[in-house]
């Protein structure tokens, strides 16, 4: 087969793969972040430990999607950023303050140290919900109008609920005691608005454009994507219980199945993320730029491919090596 | 506001950006190496002060990390938002490049980093040490690569333009491209400086607060003596620098000088203020014949002035002053490192003024490495990739009051940023002096918990 023809499908799923793993894993620090303001000093050093080990390296997954998006597909780059100008320096404006406030908290004197907290956790929320923003316009094909703004307020709202959902259930595996309790009570309120936003994208996306429209719902695609909502809906009820039993459980010091709602969580983003997926392929921009068309040289793409080749296992390897090393409820940072 | 031009609004916020992005991985490239340095020495002698030292500059460079990663972050973003040319026109060069970056380095950077930090009770000593290596190989390899990528556009080679665009033809000409080992010894030594001055300086700034443990003074010895090395390879790899970037851009060359006409033994200005409008400079100051000596390596050697590229050389008057600042930073640093490394090996302390004048320069690596990128970035200017592309062909459509918004935003965080930065970085001097045991014989001090579990 032509290299011009596969390679950019190649690097389609590449990029897929590190947006998945970037919403997933920052996507728990972030939400983790949302909540620092929620619990009691001594907690917020136990929150802050519980993603220390790991937010730097979550954050690079996004590195490596723009990055694939820049050198894959040049001119959707160009086109999508500059489309979305303002919510990117949101999120970045976010990051920035979130990154910064982690490791100033540790060091500041100690009269300082609230402040830092307040940013980290106002850096995270603007991160969060500035990329939600960004869904909700890219979704419906990057124009500002008064429907695709709100629809993409919505979708910022509901990302941040997701990410505190996936946060609030890693602080489940992560804490004890009443930490882990109130984890139980942010990850039910945030379950709910994170199951609307899946249904407003679910019944945005088919409206933007009669293509995904008929993806979806001609005969036999639709019974043939059917399992995808029922897992979904399957996942959020099995959270759901899971949330329910484990207050009781938790307060007779009995650990079994904490990991059941973070895993579940997952889950959602997950098939999320392969709904979209679908609906949008082969397209960059929404019915404008497909993936063909905004291609790099074939000889650009194999140089990278053979790269990542022998690079992308490696990164695999010792980022489960870590994950090992961190294994385990967090223990104040015994920091250096 | 809105009648500002989006060109210059969009450079001058990459230009931001850039220039605070580079503080930090000045100092993570070589302090990873340092601290490598002590954790072997400690591991070699066992003697606690090198594990006091390493666990307190571990704490600068985490802070350091932090903000290379948000900066650098925001870096890769603006590639699209303000060059979308950039990458549509020489994209199939620069991205493999960017590709191999985030791929070999950015990872392993992170990654490791985390087991560096939070790691030494958690990890064997081996792999703490492992981990100390693997970060500072990490920040060297992302250097490496962003390097070949800037290097390639001062001097592009390997590739053939179709279509108006650059397609590869060979990757190692590419890599290897004319410039890029001078400037990446230069940069790597320049993190080197940048880090022995820091070092040096906030050493001596606890010394002299009465903080006299021996792991200050090991910190301190470090810091002078690494700066006496490196500057005199410093100061020789600059001029072979400046030769090399005779050959490939001799107009960035003669902005540097200050020289108008093609003359012979053209003299080295010490000081002038270029005129640009009346093509002339005023109130010069030089020593005959020195530039002609330095850049030709003959009294007489010529060397072509700027009236030869009238239209494609860069605007003067900044390329020339920043020229100034970084070899005069490189002269000071000279005399300082080797008086400090006089008196240190003579007394076994620097003398209170010395001690003063090191604190002043804690920081002037950065100020050399700023104004150097300035002649390296602006000297290249009309074009963006030398003689391919031109800057104006790569901005953004985004509109100017858009960027002007942001970057403002963006300016506030940075100057706030580095406010902080170099606060803390001090503050944590004073608190280390004020929970370090005075002057304690080490065969009596504890063994800090990590050097225990470490
Ligand atoms: C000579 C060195 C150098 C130069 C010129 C640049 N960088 Fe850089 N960058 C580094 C050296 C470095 C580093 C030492 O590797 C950093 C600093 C701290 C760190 O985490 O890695 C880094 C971090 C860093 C990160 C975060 C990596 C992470 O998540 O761990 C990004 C995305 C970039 N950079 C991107 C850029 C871009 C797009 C640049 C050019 C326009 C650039 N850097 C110039
Ligand atoms: C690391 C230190 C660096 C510094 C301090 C720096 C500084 C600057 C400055 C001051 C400008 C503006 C020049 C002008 O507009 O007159 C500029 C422009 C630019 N630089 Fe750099 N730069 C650095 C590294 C890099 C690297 C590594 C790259 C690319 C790989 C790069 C790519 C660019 C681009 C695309 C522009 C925009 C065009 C322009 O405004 O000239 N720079 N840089
Ligand atoms: C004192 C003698 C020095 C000389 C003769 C010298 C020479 C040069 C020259 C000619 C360039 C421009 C290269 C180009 O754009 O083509 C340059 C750039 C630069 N210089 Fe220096 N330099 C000196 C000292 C220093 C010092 C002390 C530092 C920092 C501690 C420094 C840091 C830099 C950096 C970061 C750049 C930009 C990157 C590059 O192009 O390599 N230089 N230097």
């Amino acid at each position: 087969m032509d290299s011009a023809q596969w390679l950019p499908v190649v690097f389609l799923g590449l990029m897929g793969l590190a947006m998945l793993a970037y919403v997933v894993l920052d996507g728990y620090d972030l939400g983790v972040g949302i909540m620092l303001e929620s619990a009691t000093d001594e907690d917020k050093d136990t929150m802050v430990s519980s993603i220390g080990p790991f937010w730097d390296a979550n954050e690079t997954w996004l590195v490596l999607g723009i990055g694939v998006l820049l050198v894959a597909f040049p001119m959707a780059h160009g086109a999508i950023l500059t489309a979305l100008y303002l919510p990117v320096a949101v999120m970045l404006f976010g990051l920035i303050l979130r990154g910064v406030a982690f490791d100033f908290r540790a060091k500041v004197n100690a009269h300082r140290k609230p402040l830092w907290n307040r940013l980290f956790c106002v850096g995270s929320i603007l991160a969060s919900f500035a990329q939600g923003l960004m869904l909700g316009l890219y979704i419906t094909g990057l124009q500002y109008t008064a429907a695709t703004l709100s629809f993409g307020v919505l979708t910022g709202l509901c990302l941040c609920a997701g990410y505190v959902l996936l946060g609030s259930t890693w602080i489940l595996m992560k804490a004890e005691g009443r930490l882990q309790q109130q984890a139980v009570g942010w990850a039910r309120r945030s379950l709910w608005v994170t199951a609307l936003g899946i249904v407003a994208i679910s019944a945005a996306t088919p409206m933007v454009s009669e293509r995904i429209f008929d993806k979806w719902f001609s005969l036999p695609n639709f019974f043939l994507l059917l399992p995808i909502p029922i897992a979904t809906a399957v996942l959020f009820f099995a959270i759901d219980r899971a949330l329910r039993r484990l207050p009781t459980r938790l307060a007779q010091g009995n650990e079994y199945g904490v990991w059941v709602p973070f895993a579940c969580a997952v889950g959602i983003f997950l098939l999320a993320f392969y709904g979209l997926a679908y609906s949008l392929f082969p397209y960059l921009v929404v019915n404008r730029i497909d993936i063909w068309q905004a291609a790099s040289s074939p000889e650009s793409l194999m140089i990278i491919l053979i790269g990542a080749a022998f690079v992308l296992p490696a990164i695999i390897g010792y980022t489960v090596f870590a994950y090992r090393v961190f294994w385990g409820k967090a223990q104040e940072l015994t920091y250096y | 506001m809105l009648d500002l031009d989006p060109i210059l609004l969009a450079r001058a916020q990459f230009a931001a950006n850039i220039t605070f992005h580079i503080l930090f991985p000045t100092i993570t490239i070589s302090l990873g190496w340092v601290l490598l340095f002590f954790k072997l020495r400690y591991n070699a002698t066992q003697h606690p002060k090198w594990i006091e030292a390493y666990k307190f500059w571990v704490k600068v460079f985490a802070l350091s990390f932090a903000l290379g990663v948000v900066s650098g972050v925001t870096m890769s973003f603006q590639f699209g938002t303000n060059w979308p040319g950039f990458m549509e026109t020489v994209g199939n060069i620069a991205g493999p490049l960017l590709a191999y970056e985030v791929l070999t380095a950015f990872f392993m950077e992170a990654t490791f980093l985390a087991i560096m930090l939070f790691g030494m009770n958690r990890v064997s000593n081996r792999v703490h040490t492992m981990a100390t290596l693997l970060v500072a190989v990490g920040t060297t390899l992302s250097a490496f690569w962003i390097l070949v990528l800037n290097s390639w556009m001062q001097t592009p080679a390997g590739f053939e333009m179709i279509d108006g665009k650059a397609h590869a033809v060979d990757w190692l000409a590419i890599i290897f491209n004319p410039s890029f080992p001078y400037r990446l010894v230069h940069m790597l030594l320049a993190s080197g400086l940048t880090v022995a001055f820091l070092i040096a300086g906030v050493s001596a700034y606890r010394w002299l607060r009465g903080d006299r443990t021996e792991s200050v003074g090991a910190a301190m010895k470090t810091g002078v003596y690494m700066g006496a090395v490196l500057i005199p390879l410093q100061i020789l790899a600059g001029d072979l620098h400046g030769l090399n970037t005779l050959k490939h851009q001799p107009a960035k060359v003669a902005a540097m000088e200050g020289v108008w006409e093609t003359a012979r033994g053209v003299p080295v200005l010490l000081f002038a203020i270029p005129d640009e409008k009346n093509r002339t400079n005023h109130a010069e100051v030089g020593i005959p014949k020195l530039a002609s000596l330095i850049l030709t390596h003959e009294l007489d050697g010529e060397i072509k002035g700027l009236n030869e590229f009238v239209g494609k050389h860069p605007p003067v008057a900044p390329v020339f002053w920043a020229f100034r600042i970084m070899v005069g930073v490189g002269v000071l640093m000279l005399l300082v490192s080797w008086i400090g490394a006089w008196q240190i090996k003579r007394h076994h302390a620097p003398a209170p003024w010395l001690a003063r004048v090191l604190i002043a320069m804690s920081f002037s690596g950065w100020v050399a490495t700023v104004a150097g990128w300035y002649v390296t970035e602006i000297g290249r200017q009309p074009y963006l990739v030398y003689g391919v592309m031109k800057t104006a062909e790569a901005a953004s459509r985004v509109p100017a009051g858009m960027i002007a918004t942001t970057f403002f935003m963006y300016l506030a965080v940075y100057v706030a940023l580095t406010v902080a930065y170099v606060s803390v970085v001090f503050y944590l001097a004073r608190r280390a002096g004020e929970t370090a045991p005075q002057v304690t014989p080490p065969s009596i001090k504890p063994l800090s918990q990590g050097a225990a579990n470490g």
